[in-house]
């Protein structure tokens, strides 16, 4: 039996299942930032707070209505998505024409306005939210117990990454989607309704963050500073895969999710970092990042 | 962001009333704590609460003392913290400062307030460093500390059998100094410390390092972190089934908020060290009504010392007539209290307040009768016995003279 600088194979083994696992909340919402990014030029600084949205907006269905958590997963995304498709047509629409750097302004305030609203109503310490009976209980793999929930967000999670992959690079509504960003008026001119394939395009983004939302709700506490925590995460996991690129935002979320597991076990303090690390590294290396296309 | 309140119609007597103009005192106290992160529950706007409360209480007015009450948000940062300590000295006329949670910010302002000769009553941090390393004449320390909760939580679970120890620390200041006074507790009692991780603050998924904590034969992860990740770590710990597996968690600092978040279903039979609890006489019960009335939740220990430091603190101005900072805490530490929250204490003469701390144990959801019954007392710990004795480089009252 070999050890790997004193860690045990079993022990690395979890370890790294547990990165995965991570890697799924990284890829769910980098994908969303990159989706956005990619097709409407928009950093959305508003991800996070959409992110947590969507758990709140789970917690609210149960609380308020008594809606269970698969309900919540349909509905949640669907009314986040709503409430971007709403800032979109109010306020992101009217930036399009300016640079990056408003739609950047524009949506980092209303982040921080959702959290402060969320914060004064809900305080801090966070709303309980259970597994749902189904997804309770674990199986135990030998090396470890893995909760039956958290296999469950790594199999959601592969699913949505590449159906959004496949949709956008391999059917006919992506290829429409892409030839709107590449050349607006010219697919306006073949009667394809530019301004709202955009605005979809958008609130799809942003139900991502809600879907992530809803998977995060019952093994995080749901707290209006969730997604604060995650966003700046989940911007250097775009930065490295490559700002837009769609692959590339998939892979380096679960990728960065293995390579912070692993940190964990071997320098601990430095979990927080190593993330910021490799983004430094990749952007001297490779600045238009690890999948990006040069421009 | 700095909030100004004025105390009930204090200012506008103090220039309505002739007579009373020439006697009132200004007194500026300014609430510095965490009033938007993980740690504003348990102290945020309620110590606000607590502090007018206090004012209220003391009758200021009807004393003469003018009294205006500040606050602001120190974000858990040290830096943020000192700007805005130093601004109140220098510009705001603040005479102390209360509360302070997060130990790296505490010390920071402890030094600035020396510097102005200010007064510092802390209730919200917990390392010890307050009043050994990094005393100051004008520190008071109020609530509890880490010597404290490490003596009470760490005794009683190693006494139990739980002597191999894991601990998950947060990686500051607070959490350094709570691993290090647990750490030796629980080999006084005879009991071993097995390993230690070190987790960035704030944190949100620990599986990776509860599962190291279950890999190292450890039968106790010592938890020595605070607020909401103490609450992710607990409820990661039941999800990957390291309870149910025979590892038994010890929640060194752990609030009534948290537990409260928690709910007993995940919280039940933990057992933790606190100051204070609501429901322990008439009199905490009648005061914690009353506060949660304007804050619509039960005080936590650090709401309630912030209200009975403010106490000690007007009544030590009232006596010296003064707001200089070493004057007030040296009548502060002169004169024992009998306080409704605390009973009977005083203050050391290094800055330690001395005072009795609690055992509690989390009910279980059938024997819980309400959304705040949530402990059963298990033990009393003297106050003699919680905090650790002071050192001479502490003893101010000999440099005084």
């Amino acid at each position: 039996m070999f050890e790997l600088l004193g860690i045990p194979p079993q022990v690395m083994m979890g370890q790294l299942l547990l990165g995965l696992i991570n890697g799924s909340f990284y890829a769910v919402l980098s994908l969303g930032l990159a989706v956005i990014f990619g097709l409407l030029n928009i950093i959305n600084f508003s991800h996070g707070a959409q992110y947590m949205l969507g758990a709140f907006v789970a917690w609210m269905l149960l609380t308020y209505l008594g809606l269970g958590y698969w309900w919540a997963l349909v509905l949640a995304p669907v009314i986040v998505g709503a409430t971007g498709l709403a800032l979109e047509r109010v306020a992101l629409s009217r930036l399009y024409h300016l640079d990056h750097l408003y739609g950047l302004l524009l949506t980092f305030g209303v982040a921080l306005i959702i959290q402060g609203l969320f914060r004064n109503y809900y305080g801090i310490s966070g709303q309980p939210y259970q597994i749902p009976g189904a997804l309770a209980g674990g199986q135990n793999l030998g090396f470890m117990f893995l909760p039956n929930y958290r296999a469950w967000v790594v199999v959601a999670s592969v699913v949505v990454c590449f159906g959004t992959w496949f949709m956008i690079e391999k059917t006919r509504l992506g290829a429409y989607l892409r030839a709107a960003t590449e050349n607006p008026v010219l697919v306006g001119a073949f009667g394809i309704n530019v301004p709202r394939l955009i605005a979809l395009t958008y609130m799809f983004g942003v139900g991502l963050a809600g879907f992530a939302g809803v998977l995060a709700a019952p093994i995080y506490s749901v707290n209006p500073n969730m997604g604060a925590d995650l966003i700046i995460v989940v911007f250097a996991v775009v930065v490295i895969g490559g700002m837009g690129s769609i692959m590339g935002a998939i892979l380096t979320g679960y990728g960065i999710g293995l390579v912070e597991g692993l940190t964990r076990v071997f320098y601990p303090e430095g979990s927080a970092v190593v993330i910021f690390v490799i983004m430094a590294i990749v952007l001297m290396i490779k600045p238009e990042g690890l999948f990006g296309r040069t421009a | 962001m700095i909030r100004r309140l004025a105390i009930g119609t204090a200012a506008i007597a103090a220039i309505a009333g002739p007579g009373f103009a020439q006697d009132a005192m200004d007194v500026t106290l300014g609430v510095l704590n965490d009033r938007s992160g993980t740690y504003a529950d348990l102290s945020g706007e309620g110590s606000v609460i607590a502090a007018r409360m206090a004012v209220e209480d003391f009758g200021a007015e009807e004393k003469g003392l003018n009294v205006e009450i500040l606050s602001a948000d120190h974000q858990n940062k040290p830096d943020v913290g000192s700007n805005i300590a130093r601004q109140w000295y220098d510009q705001e006329g603040v005479d102390a400062i209360l509360d302070v949670p997060t130990s790296s910010v505490a010390l920071a302002v402890a030094d600035i307030t020396a510097q102005n000769n200010g007064v510092f009553l802390n209730s919200g941090a917990g390392s010890t460093e307050l009043t050994r390393g990094q005393c100051q004449p004008t520190t008071v320390h109020w609530t509890y500390d880490t010597a404290a909760l490490a003596k009470g939580t760490g005794q009683a679970v190693t006494q139990a059998g739980g002597d191999q120890w894991f601990f998950l620390t947060a990686d500051y200041a607070f959490g350094h100094s709570l691993e290090e006074n647990t750490a030796r507790v629980v080999e006084e009692a005879g009991g071993e410390v097995v390993s230690t991780v070190r987790h960035p603050f704030p944190a949100t998924d620990f599986s990776s390092f509860l599962l190291q904590a279950q890999g190292s034969g450890a039968n106790v992860i010592g938890l020595a972190n605070a607020g909401g990740d103490t609450v992710n770590a607990i409820k990661q710990a039941s999800e990957f089934g390291i309870t149910q597996s025979g590892i038994s968690l010890a929640a060194l600092l752990m609030f009534i908020s948290d537990v409260h978040a928690l709910g007993t279903e995940t919280a039940q039979g933990l057992q933790l060290t606190e100051a204070f609890y609501w429901d322990q006489n008439d009199e905490t019960r009648e005061w914690s009504a009353r506060f949660e009335e304007q804050h619509g939740a039960k005080p936590t220990m650090v709401h309630a010392g912030v209200y009975s430091a403010t106490m000690h603190y007007l009544r030590a101005v009232e006596a010296t007539g003064s707001t200089e900072g070493e004057e007030v805490v040296a009548q502060m530490k002169q004169t024992e209290f009998d306080d409704p929250l605390f009973g009977e204490g005083h203050v050391r003469a290094d800055g330690r307040v001395i005072h009795d701390m609690y055992l509690f144990e989390v009910k279980s959801p059938d024997a819980s009768e309400g959304e705040w019954d949530l402990y059963e007392q298990r033990a009393v710990i003297p106050g003699e016995e919680a905090f650790l004795p002071m050192i001479d480089e502490c003893d101010f009252s000999q440099q005084a003279g």
